[in-house]
Order: C-alpha cells, then structure tokens, then sequence
C-alpha cells in the first residue's frame, strides 16, 4: 500500500523514535511493564505504522465493504441502511412468563426475538423426565411440545418478526415446533425468518448440550440446511459458534479459529451428501463473542470475514451471500462480576461497541445481574438501552467499518488470520474437526487457556475490577427474577393434558415414520414436523431418534 | 507417607458450564490432591456411587444452572444416607446469597460463588478435610 522507499524512510524513522523517544522516556518511568499481552496472550508493541502493514494490497486483501473478501463488512451501505438486529436472548419459566418477557421486550423497541430454553430442552427431556429434576425453567423456557411453542408466540406476528433459537441437539424438532405453530396460523412457511444455533460440533467442544453422537448429528444437520433451502428459504438453519467455546475460557484466537473450522467442517459435510453449496451456503450464519479486549475483538470479526470468504471461494462458491460472513454477537457473559454488578453495565457498554465497530448483524447485550440470576425486567431494558445509545447517540453508524486503516487493527488482523491458519494446520493433522473432539484436542486447548488466565488473575497480573481490585465490602441492591412458584406445577399438568387428549393412534404412527426415516437415509425433517404436527412431545420425539441413533459420551479432560 | 486428600469434582444435573469445575479440580491437582472428575450430567445416585468406589474425602460440586437447591441437597441426603456424613462437601456456581444458609444446614460446608480464588477453595478444604 506503501512505495517501498517511503517505507524504508519511514523505519529508519521509527528506529530513531524508538530510541530517541519511546526507550529514554520508558527507563525513566519503570512502572512502564517489559511487554504487554492481549488477552490471546499476543504480544503488543507500543505503536504501529505504514510498517506493519506496508505488504498489503488494498484492493485485494482489504477492499470495500460489500466487495470480496468482505473484510470492511458485509454491504456497502452496512447501518446506514440498517442498523443492526437488536435480539435480547431471553427465556425463563413457564411458556406464558417469556411470551410476556417478550412483549416486553418488544414494546421497548427490541427488533428480533432470541429464545432461551431450559436444560431439559436443551437435551432433548420433557419436564416429566426424571433427568430434568431441580431444572423446570431455570436456564431458559421449558419448551416440551408444540403446545408450548403456541403459547410462547402467542399474539407475536411470526411472519413479521425473527426469531433465534438457541437449540442444537434437538434442533430439528424444536424447529419443526415453530413451523408447525405457523402452519396452523395459516402463515406461509417462506414468510418465516429466524435462526437455529443447529451447531452440534461446538457442542461437543464447548456448550456440551449434545445428545447424539458425531456422525448422525452431522446428518441432522444436512437434514435441515436442505430441508431449510427447499421450505423455509428465509431461515437460517444453522448459527456457527464461537460464543460458547470462548465462554468455556478459550482466547479470541482460537474462539475465531475453532468456529471456522467447524463452519468449514459443515460445508464439507453438506457437498459430500452432494448438496449444491450455493444453494445451502447462503442461509449459514455465525455467533460471536464480544469480550474485554477491545481491538482484538474487532480485529477477529474482520479476520473472521475474510477467512471464511476466501476458504469458501476455495470450495467453490460463487454467491455473494455464500461467500460473505453473516454473525450475531453476544458480550460476554464470562466477563461479568457477581461483585458490584452495576458496572457491569460498562463492561457492556465497551463489549457492545466493540462487536459494532466489527461489523455485527445482530446484538445481544449481557444484563449487570447475570452473574447472579437471569436478568430482571429493569437490567435488560438497561442492557437494550445500552445498545439503542451506541446505534443513535455516538455516530459510530455514520460511516462503515470506522476503524479500518488503523496500523494496529490491520495488523492484529493480519495477525489473528495467520494464527487462525496455523490452528487448522494441527485440526487438519488429526484428519478433521471431528477425530480432533474425540481426540480431546479442543477441549485441552480451551482448559489450558483458561486455567492459565485464572492463575494471570490470581497472581494479579491480569485485572478483574472489583474481584482482584478495587474491591469493596457490598450489600447487594439490585432487583433479582423471581418466576412464577406455580410454574413447573402448570407446565406437568399441561404435558398430561396434552398426551391425554391427542389422538394417540395418529402420533404414535407418525413416530413409527420417523423411525424408520432415521434408519434409512431420507431427510428428516418432514417426519419430524408429522411428529411434533401430531402433539407429540420433544421427549418422545428426540427419544425416537436417541434409538436410532444412540448417545455421545464425551473423552473426560481437565 | 501422608495419604493424598482425595477429591470428587462432580457436575450433577444437566448443566454443561464446565470451564470452573475444570479449573478448580486442575488447581487441586496442583495443589498435591487426588483429583476424580465425573464429567457431565451425574445424577446424585451417580456422584455418591462414584464417591463411595473411589473413597474421597472430599466433594466438590459445580452446578451454574440455578438447579443447586434440588441436587445439591438430593446428595447431601443421599450420603448422610449411605453412611458417608464426614464426607466434606462443597459447592460453586450461581448460587444466590439466600440459598446459602439453607445449603450449608443441608451439610454442604462451604459455598464458592463467582470471583472466589482458587486458594481460598484449597485452603477450604485442607483446613475442614477430615484426616
């Protein structure tokens, strides 16, 4: 981007700065440290320049928004034209208790609904399973039927408004749930939108809500990205992420490199059953974290922009919409402090900020109570509030990707993509994404840089304000949840209801279907919607395919 | 030769936050102890199963999911139960200031909330493990 003589000018000027200015001040003050370390524990000089960067060329590794290779941002209008989605991932209780939390929601100018659903959901467990004890609607909303998926959409326009599911084991049938409440709503299915997190392989890394094991997960995942193409073109049938493997403790770095990996890992999946990857790349979306170190995060949004578009033009797609990375983002939940929790609001505020200068679509951002309960009605409405302050008050929307051209930022984003490569070098040697979770590689990587950051922030060489500074003795003050008592009483009673009044004969022969679609290699999904279309349950439907298809036991690391 | 303190570090329920069990049980590792991880979605019949098989003297339970009332109980139950009352138990997670009175009447002796240091969870347990 530099002539070369301008460039070599410009080092020699450095070095003179550097000891003429930069060393001489920094032995006169020896509270300066020897080195500074982001959070990926990447070593930061003190200042970058034309230098850094002086190897790139504009057009072909920077160029335009909305341009390939897509690192300044998706479109070239980006929140001029739109601001981002404003989706507070929410649930909790009974069915009834999150439909109002959305309306809530709503009605205080949230644009895009995000579900959260219990642990008995979350694996594939009516309420009534002897597992889902102590768990009633704790993590999320109990969502055990299609019943249930009525009344947590009820009086919401499902044909208006998106909707994220945060499901991956039984993400096909929590799925056909929301399809099948649209079809009896006479809403046709190409008017959905919404998402599906779908994303088994960082489950298997990181969230551990798994249930079937590698190779018949991968095959419900094709199920539904061909099922989605087909029927629900506007749904984005997977959301490959990060967010848990870097809350689970791993770094930025190998947050950007383990999901791509898997996003890759997808695709590859999804040609060897020989689907048409423009057909079924177009609806993959991503899911990030936004943690603490400023730059870095912003910096692994663009890299992540740039990998994935180059490694898809590498399998061959043509499509802008398969080529350019779409992702939601999340702050990080890891970051807050149960410990004078109203700052977490600025940690929010930071994180936001971060994931909008990288060119997110879609927003969620963390309540200052979530490290001691779910959020309550005052703490999300601040964390929303938060989010409406950075799209109409600071102006960073005016102009697209703002940052870009800085000498740092380009550099700790050329920086992060070749550490991303090195990282699926080692994926590669262990033959893939999936003989590498068996091998327990990610797992160890992640409880490695984890422990390590804990030990960083015992010794104080890490900062956490409020647990290893700055901390006061406090008395907590701030409003928690409290859910309806009644709740796991109404939502059993429902159940039993349900399998009382349904026509049996009909769902248990809609279940024998699926059965024997799973033994065999038709796609599943339209059997799943008979099931669910049929009052069956999720227990008895993911129990149907926990049959066929067995559990996963994972490799046990520490 | 001093006998090892000997720990169960056990996620019971369906919750899949493990990033603390796993630090906590690799700073006792550390920290000279025997470490046993259970891994994911033990039932309370499983973690004291393990724990009589494996003779520990210590218990350690994570659990982030807000289920800790019913399960954390449920074990303390089940050991006092089978006979394994001088068992020391504790417990970390999400784990509001109210429910904490009520956990340790239960018999889980110590509660660790977000921000504790590893050292004060290893000095916890040197300090209340019975020899």
């Amino acid at each position: 981007m530099f002539d070369r003589k301008a460039l070599k000018e410009l080092e020699k000027r450095r070095k003179e700065w550097e000891n003429s200015n930069y060393i001489p001040l920094k032995e006169r003050n020896p509270e300066i440290r020897e080195e500074f370390e982001n959070l990926s524990w990447t070593r930061i000089a003190p200042l970058y320049t034309p230098m850094d960067i002086g190897d790139k060329d504009y057009l072909k590794d920077i160029s335009f928004p909305g341009e390939y290779p897509y690192l300044r941002g998706i479109h070239s209008t980006m929140y001029r034209g739109k601001i981002w989605t404003m989706r507070q991932f929410a649930g909790f209780g009974t069915a009834e208790e999150t439909n109002e939390r959305y309306k809530y929601l709503l009605a205080h100018g949230e644009t895009g609904l995000s579900v959260a659903f219990d642990y008995p959901t979350l694996y594939g467990y009516d309420t009534d399973h002897p597992l889902a004890r102590g768990e009633f609607g704790k993590c999320g909303v109990a969502i055990s039927s299609l019943r249930d998926m009525e009344i947590l959409f009820k009086d919401i326009p499902v044909d208006r408004i998106t909707t994220s599911m945060t499901i991956n084991g039984p993400a096909p049938v929590v799925w056909a749930f929301y399809i099948a409440n649209a079809d009896n709503q006479g809403i046709p299915r190409t008017k959905l939108g919404g998402t599906i997190q779908n994303d088994v392989l960082k489950e298997y890394i990181a969230q551990k809500s798994f249930i079937f094991p590698p190779a018949p997960s991968m095959r419900l995942t094709v199920d539904t990205f061909e099922f989605g193409y087909k029927e629900v073109p506007r749904w984005n049938t997977i959301s490959i992420s990060g967010y848990h493997i870097r809350e689970a403790g791993s770094t930025a770095v190998q947050e950007l490199a383990f999901t791509l990996a898997d996003g890759f890992a997808y695709v590859k999946a999804a040609m060897e059953r020989g689907l048409e990857i423009d057909r079924f790349a177009p609806r993959l979306s991503f899911f990030f974290n936004a943690h603490n170190d400023f730059f870095e995060e912003i910096a692994k949004y663009r890299a992540a922009r740039r990998i994935w578009a180059r490694g898809m033009k590498e399998l061959g797609a043509k499509k802008p919409r398969s080529l350019f990375m779409r992702f939601h983002t999340q702050t990080a939940g890891v970051s807050l402090t149960a410990q004078q929790p109203e700052i977490n609001i600025v940690r929010v505020a930071i994180q936001a900020l971060a994931a909008v200068l990288g060119g997110t679509q879609s927003l969620h951002t963390n309540s200052m109570d979530e490290a001691l309960a779910l959020p309550s009605e005052k703490a999300v409405r601040i964390a929303l509030r938060t989010q409406q302050i950075i799209a109409e008050e600071t102006g960073v929307t005016s102009t697209v990707d703002p940052l870009g051209g800085s000498y740092y930022l380009e550099w700790l984003t050329d920086r992060m993509e070749e550490e991303a490569m090195r990282y699926f070098d080692r994926i590669e040697q262990f033959g893939g994404v999936i003989p590498a979770i068996e091998k327990g590689f990610f797992q160890r990587e992640i409880a490695e840089a984890s422990y390590r950051f804990q030990r960083e922030l015992e010794e104080g060489k890490r900062t956490m304000v409020g647990v290893n500074k700055y901390v006061m003795e406090e008395n907590l003050d701030i409003p928690l949840l409290e859910m309806d008592r009644k709740g796991e009483e109404i939502q059993l009673n429902r159940l039993k209801k349900l399998r009382a009044e349904r026509d049996q004969t009909k769902a248990d022969r809609a279940l024998e279907r699926l059965r024997r679609a799973a033994e065999g290699d038709e796609n599943t999904m339209p059997y799943i919607l008979d099931c669910v279309h049929a009052y069956n349950t999720l227990g008895e439907t993911c129990g149907v395919l926990r049959e066929v298809f067995g559990e996963y036991k994972e490799p046990l690391i520490f | 030769m001093e006998r090892k303190i000997r720990v169960l570090v056990a996620k019971p329920g369906l919750d899949g936050h493990d990033r603390g069990a796993k630090v906590v049980a690799r700073a006792l590792r550390d920290a000279g102890m025997e470490v046993i991880y259970t891994g994911l979605h033990q039932t309370a019949e499983m973690v004291v199963q393990t724990a009589i098989q494996e003779d520990v003297d210590v218990i350690g339970l994570s659990l982030l999911s807000g289920a800790h009332m019913t399960l954390f109980t449920d074990i303390a139950e089940l050991l006092k139960e089978r006979g394994m009352g001088d068992v020391l138990v504790v417990g970390g997670g999400i784990i509001p200031e109210e429910d904490v009175p009520r956990l340790k009447e239960s018999g889980i002796k110590g509660i660790f909330g977000p921000g504790t240091s590893m050292d004060e969870i290893i000095t916890f347990i040197k300090e209340n493990v019975k020899g």
